[in-house]
């Protein structure tokens, strides 16, 4: 008979290795609760998957609306439905899957009392499922782009990575908040009021420009510690043909992975005591 | 080296129960507590998992206590104790769900742990999709739930609603799917905590009996249970835990003596009052006190021969005038199986009301149970409120305790007798023409029908 290796359950403190080995043989179980959360989310309403571009849409006629013919909010010489709807998707994507993740373990407490597997998928699960909303709305920037007339460059080859740092950046904040959460259920109302704030200083209401317009070059390269800061402006300027600002997507980026990986390593950290206090 | 499958040393599992909450008597020190709350709250939550500093207080509750104990491949062991014993902590320790705040386990093998059937069920997916997530969680793959997907479904006999939505499963055929998916997972170790009963009777028996096929596969199992029964009939070894310490192990029928005798042990220790284990709806203003069951030599007691005529007595208190309330008490044995209800309603004895300190005695017949430990759950309901609606389970008690085991004894009958042995009142045998009519049967007490047969058998050998 084949000798299986040996585990050894103790005390854990302090800083954890992440077990990659684990996370790779639970990569079904990753796969099963992502198509969960897709699955689940839009069963018995009546407008099912529409959900997903409603949201965007009307944020972006009422966006246009107010900013664009109200206060004349600068565009960077876009239309105002291009300016916003380009970014709105991915916004409401962030928004989206960091309240979800970061409440997810809140939610999944009844199974993580009662069986093991590794907690990091808790919080990434939604994180992932939520990408199905913004393919969808994004389709729908198609007709518009034709519509206005503005064809993307070669800079839309940066999509894609754009996309990967704002699925990073939702994870990050994801894994420290619901880490958190366990413990703290402050988080939950932090979550909700700081998403509703936090979108008014992201570039999907007005662009960066205006900072450095403002406040001069060096603000603007502070505003890129705001992870979403670079990455909204960046994902837009992919879009519709503009010059990616490299130096705010560098910094911005930078915070990203940094959330992302003490953010994971926070979660580890904290994750003995999890099933104790879930 | 040797063949272990655990091995467990000197654990310990330290957890921190809540503080208790602050009452303040004044507007103003409410408003003050209330303006202080979130430093208090965050030192009160840190706390929770902060073991630095003093050692032991009043907040912290030893569940596990240097435990050590071996298993070997291919052992089926049995873990019983009381509540609280520090069972299902030793559980979710082994499988990983909590982390030791002392010592180690060492495991060999995959393990599974079934600590719940449908761990992850969501009620907005279908049978099918459920199948696959719950399988999943459990630490199947999907190659290994396709491979035994047929098998999953043909055990839980729900083929016909796989694809519809868990949500309109009745409560037994989703209980069925989700064991018939732990049925089928083939870890190395399993580690089942108090799962087995569930189902109608049919499928418990199938349960049963593809435990006992596991037992035989080799694989090693550790079972937690309240059913003596099948930890007897399953197990080689059992462990007792008490107050988080393993307090005996080895066979199974001395190990369950033992068990037996750290119950009586505290029934003794408590002569006159059963001990409550629970108490529910205190805010109502109805209390029950005092319950006491006595013997038929009119002492109170928790030991009682089968068919001894048993009377039951306690004490009601309630602060308001409650008009026609519903007394009930009900007999309900280790595997939460209702044998039967006494109350005043049905006998349609009424209660015209009551209010401050009332007393109900209650004369049972022969208490003919089968040998086994029993709890006692008695139960205010107000007029109409078990039946109003017709929905029991939303109704909601004016008071309800449970109390922890009375033991009943004597003769030769075990559970393959069921619950309750009932005399019939009369026996008629007929036989060419001729009739042989039997009425002479005790009510009360069968040890001399036993007696006999043993004589008879004895003598005629």
């Amino acid at each position: 008979m084949n000798d299986p290796e040996i585990r050894v359950i103790k005390a854990r403190s302090g800083w954890q290795i992440i077990d990659w080995k684990e996370l790779r043989e639970y990569k079904d179980l990753f796969y099963f609760l992502t198509l969960r959360d897709i699955k689940i989310q839009y069963k018995q309403t009546v407008f099912g998957f529409l959900w997903a571009i409603i949201q965007p849409l009307v944020l972006m006629v009422i966006f246009t609306f107010v900013l664009g013919k109200l206060a004349k909010a600068p565009t960077d010489e876009l239309p105002s439905a291009i300016f916003h709807y380009t970014v709105l998707p991915a916004w409401t994507y962030f928004s989206n899957a960091l309240n979800q993740s970061g409440q997810s373990l809140v939610a999944s407490a009844n199974m993580i009392t009662k069986v093991y597997f590794p907690r990091l998928i808790v919080p990434m699960a939604p994180v992932l499922a939520k990408l199905i909303d913004m393919v969808i709305a994004y389709v729908i920037l198609i007709p518009f782009m034709f519509y206005y007339e503005i064809v993307p460059s070669a800079s839309i080859l940066m999509f894609p990575v754009l996309i990967l740092l704002l699925i990073i950046t939702a994870a990050g904040a994801g894994m420290w908040l619901t880490a958190l959460a366990v413990k703290y259920r402050d988080v939950k109302y932090i979550i909700g009021f700081t998403l509703q704030a936090l979108m008014w200083i992201t570039p999907v209401t007005v662009p960066v420009s205006t900072i450095q317009d403002k406040f001069g070059e060096t603000w603007r390269l502070v505003y890129g510690i705001y992870p979403m800061g670079g990455i909204i402006e960046s994902i837009r300027a992919s879009l519709v043909g503009a010059a990616i600002p490299w130096d705010l997507l560098g910094i911005s980026a930078a915070t990203s992975i940094i959330m992302f990986v003490t953010g994971m390593y926070y979660f580890k950290r904290t994750e003995r005591v999890f099933a104790d206090v879930a | 080296m040797s063949d272990f499958a655990i091995k467990v040393e000197n654990l310990s599992k330290r957890y921190r129960i809540g503080a208790k909450e602050e009452q303040h008597d004044t507007l103003s020190g409410a408003m003050a507590a209330w303006l202080k709350a979130p430093f208090s709250n965050f030192r009160r939550i840190k706390k929770l998992t902060d073991f630095k500093g003093k050692n032991d207080d009043e907040h912290t509750l030893w569940a596990l206590k240097d435990v050590s104990l071996e298993i070997k491949q291919g052992e089926v062991i049995g873990v019983i104790g009381r509540n609280g014993a520090g069972k299902s902590t030793l559980l979710k320790i082994l499988s990983r769900i909590t982390d030791p705040t002392d010592g180690q386990v060492q495991v060999r093998g995959r393990v599974a742990s079934l600590l719940e059937v449908g761990t992850g069920f969501h009620n907005e997916l279908t049978g099918r999709e459920n199948v696959y997530l719950n399988g999943t969680i459990l630490g199947m793959t999907r190659d290994e739930v396709n491979k035994k997907f047929d098998e999953i479904v043909e055990f839980s006999g729900v083929a016909r609603f796989l694809d519809t939505p868990v949500k309109f499963y009745s409560s037994g055929m989703r209980v069925r799917l989700a064991f018939s998916v732990a049925a089928h997972l083939e870890p190395e170790i399993l580690l089942v905590d108090e799962v087995l009963a569930v189902g109608d009777l049919n499928f418990q028996q199938k349960c049963l009996a593809h435990m006992k096929k596991l037992t035989e596969s080799g694989m090693t199992i550790m079972l937690v249970s309240h059913n003596m029964m099948a930890i007897q009939s399953s197990c080689e070894r059992v462990y007792l835990m008490n107050n988080g310490e393993v307090a005996a192990s080895g066979k199974p029928l001395p190990v369950i003596e033992r068990y037996r005798e750290v119950l009586a042990e505290e029934i003794d220790g408590a002569p006159s009052h059963a001990g409550s284990i629970k108490a529910d709806n205190t805010d109502s203003g109805v209390s029950i006190l005092n319950f006491e069951m006595f013997g038929e030599e009119g002492v109170p007691k928790r030991d009682f021969r089968f068919g001894e005529r048993v009377k039951i007595r306690f004490e009601l208190f309630s602060k308001e005038r409650i008009e026609n309330p519903y007394i009930n008490f009900g007999i309900v044995r280790g595997d939460r199986v209702i044998i039967t209800n006494f109350s005043n309603y049905y006998d349609n004895f009424r209660v015209d009301y009551i209010e401050g300190k009332c007393v109900l005695e209650g004369w049972l017949p022969p208490l003919r149970l089968v040998p086994n430990y029993y709890e006692i759950h008695v139960v205010i309901w107000p007029w109409g409120g078990a039946h109003k609606g017709g929905d029991v389970t939303h109704a909601v008690p004016l008071a309800h305790k449970t109390y922890d085991n009375f033991r009943v004894s004597g003769t030769g009958l075990n559970s393959a007798d069921g619950v309750y042995q009932l005399p019939a009142t009369k026996w008629e045998f007929h036989r060419d023409g001729e009739t042989i009519t039997f009425t002479d049967i005790k009510d009360d007490n069968i040890f001399d029908v036993f007696d006999d047969h043993d004589k008879e058998l004895g003598g005629g050998i």
